[in-house]
């Protein structure tokens, strides 16, 4: 699945990128830099947030193309967990889908640094689809 | 000591927050503030779109917008600039904002303890009667104004 796909303008225009994969669903990250700075070398809880949800509807896309699934996606809500700060260097998130039905989905995302076990913020998603 | 300084206001401080980093180029701007709110706007942007098909803001930038207009509002509310991380922050989202239309945040500080603030508030595109997102969220301090004494720099996303 190309990146254009995965990715929102504003994602791509934060510096969003998909750089992998795992189970089968987009890895992405971001690099530090002006664009996600909050607190001097810190990245803003608000880029922490976009990047969970980017990678939350990334994932959702990702599963639903596979069922050939063509629906549209309706955000219900987004609840993020501010686990540590964001310091200043990549970060990276993967969704997981928790629970997919035919009308709605949750997801569950984690953001990370440099340890993988030591997520720095968390978010559950819930999606409708029609 | 703490009452030489001057207290906290959102306008002002909107002057240099919004100049660099994310909020800057997120292009916020200060709107309006209450003695326990700050509104601030999200002005609409080509690339700062959420779906292909619809000219429409993406959510990301709204709960941006209402995480910096809760630090802001806990600013205004203690009238210090004390550094705050956010813990938990909560969207729910009502409808789409309107077509190729700015978005307004504003958010309450409704209660402060000794470590943790609460805040509440929408996001709408013009009415505030017909709100785009309702959010909530909590906040912890973490450490004293920076103005007061040499702040040690503690974690947390602001």
């Amino acid at each position: 699945m190309a990146d254009i796909e995965l990715l929102s303008a504003y994602a791509r225009s934060l510096g969003i990128t998909v750089v992998g994969q795992e189970g089968g669903l987009p890895l992405l990250s971001v690099d530090f830099g002006p664009n996600v700075e909050g607190r001097p070398q810190h990245f803003h809880g608000g880029a922490t947030a976009g990047l969970l949800e980017t990678a939350g509807y990334a994932a959702l896309r990702t599963v639903l193309h596979k069922e050939g699934r063509e629906v549209g996606m309706k955000p219900i809500n987004i609840t993020v967990q501010y686990l540590s700060a964001g310091k200043s260097r990549p970060t990276f998130a993967l969704g997981r889908i928790t629970r997919l039905g035919r009308r709605n989905a949750n997801i569950t995302v984690e953001a990370w640094q440099d340890d993988r076990e030591r997520p720095i913020a968390s978010a559950v998603m819930n999606i409708l689809m029609a | 000591m703490s009452n030489t300084l001057p207290r906290f206001d959102a306008r002002e401080a909107s002057k240099y927050f919004f100049r660099h980093g994310h909020t800057g180029w997120l292009g916020l701007r200060f709107h309006d503030l209450g003695e326990n709110w700050v509104e601030l706007e999200l002005p609409w942007r080509e690339d700062l779109l959420g779906e292909p098909s619809r000219p429409v803001l993406a959510s990301g930038p709204i709960i941006s917008l209402m995480d910096m207009a809760s630090g802001m509002a806990i600013w205004q509310t203690t009238g210090t600039f004390t550094p705050v991380a956010t813990l938990d922050l909560r969207v729910d989202y009502q409808r789409p904002a309107r077509e190729r239309a700015s978005v307004l945040g504003r958010v309450e500080c409704y209660r402060t303890t000794r470590s943790a603030v609460f805040v509440r508030g929408i996001a709408h595109d013009g009415d505030p009667a017909d709100p785009v997102a309702h959010v909530a969220g909590v906040f912890m301090t973490i450490a004293a104004d920076p103005r007061q004494k040499d702040n040690p720099g503690s974690g947390g996303q602001p």
